[in-house]
């Protein structure tokens, strides 16, 4: 009878791993494989050590899409959680056609994100300039999408649109979890309006702040869909995330192996931020 | 009882900031349901001209934008990988799932826990050049390839959602069945299977949103097969008819309506689905 537990618990483990390995780790290993040659993609190559690593961090373009990216991904989550928890508060309050609102406030976040950019695309090319004109705001009157400083304003708040629901919504179930005495006692105390919030109901909610936090941040680094369909990383190559740059000329741009090293980089990047994440949120749990 | 009329005024507040907020969500469906059923000719520069209401309700554009992004096959692409996927998630992860929560005692299953959950930290980027190499080398440059690619990206995150389900499931009921003479296998699918079904439902929901709506692993192993889904039918358009824009609105708005229809019936299961995958 043991026996044929364990047999069958290897008899699982060992194809679903295999293919685990398969698609997951062995690509994983190739990829930073092909970071120590000058691949292009197709035809022969030839090691080059560590030189593609060392061109990395003198290359501009590179550079530029890392500040890029990382300006949008801490920009976005900032702007993301805030509007998050004000709208859940509002959501949560007592207010009449509760399951309408939530509903409604999450329809973005279930429609796919690059329909998404080209609908806001057609937005910020045509609406807003024929708007601003209206109003006779000059410096709006050509699409932000065209000019290289504010272009990553116009792929923010696409971002901003979708992740705000889904931020929303694990917002409110945070909050369902503060019981209603909480309220009624700190009420006692004089603890009403920010001062509730701000020592009541956020120190609760900590644990729901975390996850927004991971999640954001990890998505908004790993930004693609919105830049295809918003800029392809124009105008001047100023909103080209990392994703979308090992994209472009990892796979057709004859950069294989030199992206592949940008990929690793990216990949311990990721790592790195997700760990200290959950270290810092570790112990601020703690505290309480 | 002057406090009770101060809370009924903050709620009204509440309310008509909560239904002025509405409009950031519904002006830009309005926008492309007008522009959806609109004729190029109608498609003044000025704002009266963009956002007024069609002269006709025709649904010409519809057929033309079916007929130019091949929609019948795109959809049909679109629901085969998204069913197919979610079918052999709920199967493959939750026997996995199953496997390493009724194991955390054994160091080996421990071991294989952690490896494949830190397989969420790996970035598609990384992935995904050799990924297009390896689909191609093994034939599975198609939409086959992309399912089975699906099942191992998001088998890290399944796993640790079951497996920790799993804490709440008494080994008492196994251990009955097994007196009772079923082996382990008959066990799971008799009595564990059925008990998880409100993970099913989670694992179902975030998986089909995620899978449905991806540009990234199509694009990348599906770019030969001259096959689309949904979201690619669109990135091609674009890039082929990408001027015509009501032509494009109208391409936009029959990709939306699939995943519209879902969200009207599933509403709830979505919400709870993707809270839970998200907090647990």
């Amino acid at each position: 009878m043991k026996n044929d537990r364990q047999r069958t618990f290897l008899l699982i483990t060992i194809p679903i791993l295999g293919l685990f390995v398969c698609f997951n780790t062995i690509p994983l290993i190739r990829g930073v494989i092909y970071s120590f040659t000058n691949f292009r993609g197709f035809g022969s190559y030839d090691w080059v050590g560590i030189r593609n690593y060392v061109d990395l961090f003198s290359d501009a373009r590179v550079g530029k899409s890392y500040l890029f990216t990382i300006k949008l991904a801490v920009v976005t989550t900032i702007v993301v959680n805030i509007i998050s928890l004000i709208l859940a508060l509002g959501l949560n309050s007592k207010i009449r056609a509760k399951g309408f609102f939530r509903g409604a406030y999450f329809l973005p976040n279930i429609l796919g994100s690059l329909v998404v950019g080209y609908i806001f695309n057609y937005f910020f090319t045509y609406i807003l300039p024929a708007l601003a004109d209206m109003v006779g705001i000059e410096s709006m009157s050509t699409s932000i999408l065209s000019s290289p400083n504010k272009a990553w304003i116009g792929i923010m708040i696409v971002c901003a649109w979708q992740a705000i629901a889904m931020n929303t919504i694990i917002y409110i179930s945070g909050l369902q979890t503060v019981p209603e005495d909480v309220y009624e006692a700190g009420g006692l105390d004089g603890a009403t309006g920010w001062k509730q919030f701000r020592h009541l109901t956020f120190p609760l909610i900590i644990p729901f702040f975390s996850i927004n936090m991971v999640l954001s941040v990890k998505n908004f680094l790993m930004v693609f869909d919105q830049i295809m369909a918003l800029t392809k990383g124009g105008p001047a190559q100023s909103t080209e995330s990392i994703s979308y740059l090992i994209y472009n000329n990892g796979m057709s741009g004859g950069q294989f192996g030199f992206q592949s090293a940008n990929a690793v980089v990216f990949f311990i990047v990721i790592v790195a931020i997700s760990v200290a994440q959950m270290k810092f949120s570790g112990s601020k749990e703690e505290q309480l | 009882m002057k406090n009770t009329t101060s809370a009924v005024k903050a709620n009204k507040t509440v309310m008509v900031l909560l239904i002025l907020g509405l409009s950031t969500i519904i002006f830009p469906l309005y926008m492309t349901i007008i522009i959806a059923f609109k004729q190029p000719s109608e498609m003044t520069n000025s704002i009266s001209g963009l956002l007024s209401l069609p002269k006709t309700w025709s649904f010409d554009n519809f057929r033309e934008a079916m007929e130019v992004t091949d929609f019948w096959n795109s959809l049909r692409n679109s629901l085969l990988i998204s069913v197919l996927t979610v079918v052999l998630s709920i199967i493959i992860h939750s026997l996995m799932g199953y496997t390493l929560g009724r194991n955390k005692k054994s160091k080996f299953y421990n071991f294989v826990y952690l490896f494949i959950v830190s397989g969420m930290f790996v970035p598609f980027a990384i992935l995904m050049m050799p990924l297009a190499k390896q689909t191609a080398e093994l034939g599975l440059a198609n939409w086959a390839g992309v399912v089975i690619l699906y099942v191992v990206f998001y088998m890290p995150m399944n796993v640790m959602l079951y497996s920790g389900y799993l804490v709440n499931i008494p080994l008492a009921l196994e251990e009955a069945a097994r007196v009772d003479g079923a082996s382990t296998w008959r066990t799971y699918w008799k009595i564990i299977f059925p008990i998880m079904k409100p993970m099913h439902a989670t694992v179902a929901v975030i998986t089909a949103l995620a899978v449905w709506n991806d540009v990234m692993t199509p694009l990348v192993i599906m770019a030969g097969s001259s096959q689309n889904t949904l979201p690619l039918a669109q990135l091609n358009f674009q890039s082929q008819f990408g001027t015509n824009y009501n032509l494009a609105f109208a391409s936009y708005l029959l990709s939306l309506i699939p995943i519209l229809i879902f969200y009207l019936i599933c509403q709830k299961q979505i919400l709870n689905g993707v809270v839970n995958g998200a907090v647990k």
